[in-house]
């Protein structure tokens, strides 16, 4: 498994752009995060609706602060892609 | 509910608005179609090019009507030297690699940057050092009729406060209000504890800076359309200010936080941790705000940029509905980022100041 993500991420490097499987990587990671986030959440309202508004406020909440670290892996891609 | 011409005309008049929008949205941005239809006959269509020079700083304001060609206006140069101070209008810059000579160095323009060139053209590394860059430039226009609105604003909304002590708001007071308590309610104090009141300025200033520069930089015409949140030295300076009030107001609880760890002996790699920490927030500060509001603005630029690439006029329709829903999201993004950054100020603010249980 990891001597496949190993070649892949040579041959991209050598023939292709790695900004861009880098930009890929950072949003299959805020997809995982942020969807964990969302279907916690919902499970939760479905626990208790009369407590949604307050769930949905920590919910943005997370989602933001996810979504920034998927961001930072953005920005160094951007930097590195050519 | 119960009669149905109500509910009838409620429907009719929501797919009435949503229309006339949708059919606004058939003229793209202005100031960019121009762009590919002045030159659609000798060069093609850069996505790349195009969506930097949106997004980017540029000493002239673009200035765009449907169906006219774009013209630049030029903003003021102003540059400290050794010699002295230079200012000059960038229009004596414009096409780009004319060389102006003022009385004490000759410059060029380069990209977006002005370089220190010598009489033959070529750029002048070590003169170039020696030469700041204060010149009003596209983002400080755009910060400067920002800060304008923002005056005005909040200027007759205390004046409002101040006459009609004890009655009810009125007007653009209640419109304002409702934010103002909820950065108070929902921000300040659950962070912040009683001493709250020290902070509030600081937080309502970075809460409505925040908002209305990302929301005007959402806004096709002028005076929007410009992206200042988006650029990094705007974030940096305002993650520099939260920096600088956090640790100036840490009381010895703080400190002791950072360079005394609870089990005495974890001080090894605790220290090192901390004090990275005291950096690593407000730097994730800046490239949150920087990074979400750029994404969102390339993001619109590339789906409308979609039309020009492919050429036809036949996949607007396709464009333009996705081009809504992302500005739907872009809103929330707005004022999400600036709720998140004032909370996370709040936040940090609260932790330094917190008094020992």
């Amino acid at each position: 498994m990891t001597g496949m993500i190993g070649t892949l991420v040579q041959a991209v490097g050598m023939h292709g752009n790695i900004g861009a499987l880098s930009a890929g990587l950072a949003a299959i990671g805020a997809g995982i995060g942020i969807g964990q986030i969302g279907g916690k959440a919902v499970e939760a309202i479905a626990r208790q609706p009369e407590a949604i508004s307050k769930i949905q406020t920590n919910m943005i909440i997370a989602a933001a602060l996810v979504e920034g670290v998927a961001l930072f892996a953005v920005v160094v891609a951007a930097f590195l892609s050519n | 509910m119960t009669n149905g011409s109500i509910l009838n005309s409620k429907i009719f008049r929501i797919s009435l608005i949503c229309a006339f929008f949708l059919i606004l949205g058939i003229f793209p941005k202005s100031a960019f179609s121009q762009e590919s239809t002045s030159e659609s006959k000798e060069k093609k269509f850069d996505a790349k090019e195009t969506i930097l020079e949106h997004i980017s700083d540029s000493h002239s304001w673009p200035f765009a009507l449907p169906f006219v060609e774009e013209k630049h206006i030029p903003l003021p140069v102003i540059l400290y030297t050794d010699k002295g101070l230079d200012i000059f209008s960038s229009g004596h810059l414009l096409p780009e690699g004319t060389v102006y000579s003022s009385g004490k160095n000759s410059y060029k323009l380069e990209g977006n940057k002005i370089k220190v060139v010598d009489a033959s053209g070529k750029i002048d590394e070590e003169a170039g050092k020696k030469v700041m860059d204060f010149s009003i430039t596209r983002n400080v226009i755009s910060m400067f009729m920002g800060i304008t609105i923002l005056l005005i604003v909040f200027l007759s909304i205390s004046s409002a406060y101040k006459k009609r002590q004890g009655k009810a708001p009125k007007g653009l007071q209640s419109w304002i209000e409702p934010l103002i308590v909820f950065v108070r309610d929902d921000i300040a104090i659950p962070n912040m504890g009683h001493k709250y009141t020290r902070f509030m300025p600081l937080l309502l200033t970075v809460f409505f800076f925040i908002l209305l520069n990302n929301l005007m930089g959402m806004v096709p015409f002028f005076p929007g359309g410009y992206n200042l949140t988006g650029n990094i030295a705007v974030t940096a300076v305002l993650s520099v200010i939260i920096f600088f009030v956090v640790n100036l107001n840490g009381n010895k609880y703080y400190w002791k936080h950072i360079f005394v760890p609870n089990p005495w002996w974890l001080f090894i790699i605790m220290i090192p941790v901390e004090v990275v920490g005291i950096f690593s927030k407000p730097i994730a500060l800046m490239i949150r705000l920087f990074a979400n509001i750029t994404a969102g603005h390339i993001l619109i630029l590339s789906l409308i940029s979609l039309i020009f690439i492919l050429n036809t006029i036949w996949v607007s329709p396709v464009s333009v509905v996705f081009v809504v829903f992302m500005d739907a999201i872009e809103l929330l993004v707005a004022f999400l980022q600036a709720y998140i950054f004032t909370l996370l100020s709040a936040l940090f603010i609260g932790m330094a100041i917190e008094e020992h249980h």
